[in-house]
């Protein structure tokens, strides 16, 4: 129990921290501030995964959670009939067309010994597969996207349950990884970073300005949502009744029976939103929790303690024969995995999906942020990291014009250092985590909860 | 006639422009591989550090604006340029002294530096969006056009212009001489050899009496100098905005690695090669085809290899071809 004692004391502190926001600024704030804490502790535990356990860096994070978002739309949108009549057969055309490129590369590099003559014919079919596909697809493109652009102008989803695409997103990021895996795990450590990010900067500028795929910058909105809608909620009685047993001491308060019936319509408008993000948290819950058991089984396994002696020492694991590039490339496909699932729960946590909006800043430099704070090689720590930083990222905006207003208490409204400080409040988030994560490499190089090795 | 006409579509749209661009990505190149030559790491900071001495440069041609100093015909920010390298130099000796020095005395791996680094970025982000905002700025002043499109039409009667803005022949001008400069001091000097020699093998430099904080000084003015002349060049040539200073570290970082990184040479190269096939990959060649081809020939379509959305992501693909070919660069790597 005391080895835990941290755990439970650092745990204790974050939850009251987002209490506290509960109470001082709204439910409603604090729970959505929650469910980002959740997203944000499960692409922490993915790329844990890969940096903690392998001591690999993945700076694609941006990436992944991309793909997951975009399994959401290609999941849970129903299908647009006109588009694929207009388009479908070419589409899928090129479809075949990338597999059979796919196959009788692997074939040529299977059968055909190492020469230029092989170089050549790889070549030879890329090009040529490169041309027919903008052949086949351009003029489909373009219809796909002349069908109702305003509203749709692309081939939609297939109009399944939106959690079946969790599994999707992660398994869509997977088929990255293996790609970015094969084609650059060999790279020393820092080229691996540059290179990683640079990917996932063409994954997204390829979601966002392939229109007939998920709309790019157009954005799709409205999606399915596996919680009940809050104007459903505000309609139905055992809601209001629910609401109104909840608050029977206030709204005994009440003067008149008009009165009354406003403050009620008041509560329930509140209580709907805040019982909608009950329900997502509860969904992020079990699936935090199922990740962290299957996570944590798997670091006290003989396959985690062969891990981490492939990343303490690489050449005294592969003498002993474990295949260090296999089990680089799986792990790494593991990660990457988890970040494209909390990349779909964070799509279908929104209701919209904004491909312009990935940027690496928020999606790959901070989330690193959040496992080197929270503690590498430790998935309670790197869970602990995805809720202090999120809550920092957050709430540093208020708290920098707590502190500004507090420092210019004596200054005139009108100063104008004063005015720019406070118009410049919500850049302080970025000071905020930069010298955060300067201080904890500094001075806790390990993190807030560091790694545990238990012997046996 | 018609094959000078098409000449001058390729020099307006596509040569001029990407070597006023390649210039641009060359200095922020040579600024990462000298870091990453001599102190060893990945500089996750380097857009934005070029955009925190852009920024002393608007400020301070605002500032020249508000009093009355120009320089004549050409744009007041290059009056800017001594003192916001100055200041540029100030800050990154105080970030290294605070930040930078502790992990390089205790001999910490690059990856660790790596992830400094980006503490840094967020912290330089924050001063640079505290201090001047995150909006679009434009500094330029002077002469807008040094070649009118009208102008050189009239002067030579074809029925193709050629523009040329001051900025990009500035861009070049400038890039020419201070990297001249830069490779003069690197081969010629004995300060410039013994940086060369300490990023060869530290130990050995070290033996033979070369003082590491020496070079450590002289790496982080040069880069300095070069990281504000680059970042001022393009806020003048586009315009200042500190997002886009930050995206822009992405090819910078293809163009150090696609000449190989550590090898200043090649990372001016490497420039180059990144802004010409970015251009030249997203440029649409009709006009260009309609002048050389004979009539029956002539193209429907744009004849535009990859929409220009795809601009940043041919650069990267670049660099991925070179990362799986050919690891060390195009110019061996890891060498100064």
């Amino acid at each position: 129990m005391r080895n835990y004692l941290n755990i439970i004391v650092a745990y204790s502190i974050m939850m009251l921290l987002i209490i506290l926001v509960g109470i001082f600024q709204s439910w409603s704030i604090a729970l959505t501030i929650f469910n980002y804490c959740m997203i944000s502790a499960v692409m922490t535990l993915g790329a844990n995964i890969q940096w903690g356990y392998a001591g690999l860096i993945n700076f694609g994070v941006m990436g992944y959670t991309a793909l997951g978002g975009l399994a959401v739309v290609l999941v849970s949108v129903a299908p647009v009939p006109e588009a694929w009549s207009v388009g479908g057969v070419n589409m899928m055309t090129c479809l075949g067309i990338i597999i059979i490129m796919i196959f009788s590369t692997r074939y040529i590099l299977k059968n055909i010994q190492k020469s230029k003559k092989r170089n050549y014919l790889i070549a030879g079919i890329i090009i040529v597969g490169l041309i027919l596909i903008k052949i086949i697809a351009g003029p489909a493109i373009e219809q796909i996207e002349a069908v109702d652009p305003a509203k749709t102008g692309f081939l939609g989803g297939l109009g399944l349950p939106v959690l079946f695409s969790w599994i999707v997103g992660g398994l869509f990021a997977a088929g990255l990884a293996f790609i970015v895996g094969k084609v650059a795990l060999g790279l020393r450590a820092d080229y691996l970073a540059i290179a990683t990010l640079l990917i996932a900067e063409i994954v997204v500028s390829i979601i966002k300005h392939e229109d007939w795929l998920a709309r790019g910058v157009k954005n799709v909105i409205g999606l399915k949502r596996p919680a009940p809608y809050e104007i459903d909620l505000q309609t139905s009685p055992w809601f209001i009744n629910l609401v109104e047993k909840f608050h029977s001491a206030k709204l005994d308060l009440a003067n008149s029976l008009s009165e009354r019936q406003d403050i009620l319509n008041q509560l329930v408008i509140d209580a709907s939103s805040v019982y909608v993000k009950l329900c997502f948290a509860g969904m992020f819950l079990v699936v935090v929790i199922i990740l962290l058991i299957i996570t944590q089984k798997a670091l006290y396994s003989p396959w985690g303690r062969m891990m981490r002696a492939i990343r303490d020492n690489e050449e005294a694991a592969s003498a002993m024969g474990k295949n260090v590039v296999k089990q680089h490339l799986f792990i790494f496909i593991l990660g990457s995995a988890i970040v494209g699932i909390a990349g779909a729960m964070m799509v279908t946590n929104d209701g919209l999906f904004t491909p312009g909006s990935y940027r690496p800043m928020r999606y790959t430099f901070v989330i690193w942020v959040m496992v080197i704070v929270g503690g590498t090689g430790n998935n309670f720590g790197a869970i602990l990291g995805g809720f202090v930083v999120w809550f920092l990222w957050v709430e540093a905006a208020p708290i920098a014009l707590f502190f500004i207003n507090l420092f210019t208490a004596h200054l005139p409204e009108t100063n104008e250092i004063k005015v720019h400080l406070i118009n410049s409040a919500p850049y302080f988030r970025f000071l905020l985590v930069g010298i955060g994560l300067l201080l904890i490499m500094r001075f806790r190089p390990q993190g807030i909860i560091p790694e545990k090795i238990i012997k046996q | 006639m018609d094959l000078i006409n098409a000449v001058i579509v390729l020099l307006n749209y596509t040569i001029i422009p990407a070597l006023t661009y390649g210039s641009q990505l060359a200095l922020g190149a040579i600024f990462v591989t000298l870091i990453y030559g001599i102190l060893r790491f990945a500089n996750f900071a380097t857009g934005d550090m070029m955009s925190f001495g852009t920024m002393f440069a608007v400020l301070l041609t605002y500032y020249f604006q508000s009093i009355g100093i120009s320089f004549g015909f050409l744009p007041t920010a290059l009056l800017t340029i001594p003192f916001a390298i100055f200041m540029m130099i100030l800050y990154m000796l105080l970030i290294d002294q605070t930040v930078f020095k502790y992990y390089r005395i205790k001999k910490s791996p690059p990856v660790q530096l790596a992830m400094v680094s980006v503490g840094v970025m967020f912290v330089t982000q924050a001063v640079i969006r505290i201090i001047i905002g995150p909006t679009d700025r434009r500094f330029l002043d002077g002469e807008k056009f040094i070649l009118k499109a009208t102008e050189f039409k009239e002067m030579t009667g074809l029925a193709e212009g050629l523009t040329i803005k001051s900025t990009q022949m500035i861009t070049i001008v400038v890039t020419i001489i201070v990297v001249a400069i830069m490779f003069w001091f690197l081969n010629k000097t004995k300060t410039g050899t013994s940086m060369r020699a300490y990023s060869d093998n530290e130990d050995l430099a070290l033996l033979s009496g070369i003082d590491p904080k020496k070079v450590v000084l002289i790496t982080w003015i040069i880069a300095g100098i070069l990281a504000t002349i680059g970042g001022i060049l393009y806020g003048l040539d586009k315009s200042y905005r500190p997002f886009v200073y930050f995206n822009n570290m992405l090819p910078i970082f293809a163009a150090a690695i696609v000449g190989g990184i550590g090898n200043p040479y090649g990372a001016f190269f490497g420039g180059y090669v990144i802004a010409f096939a970015e251009i030249f990959l997203t440029y649409a060649y009709k006009r260009f085809l309609v002048y050389i081809l004979p009539e029956s020939l002539e193209p429907n379509s744009l004849m535009q290899l990859l929409s220009t959305d795809y601009k940043f992501a041919i650069s990267f693909s670049i660099l991925v071809i070179v990362l799986i070919f050919r690891p060390s660069g195009i110019f061996e790597g890891k060498r100064i």
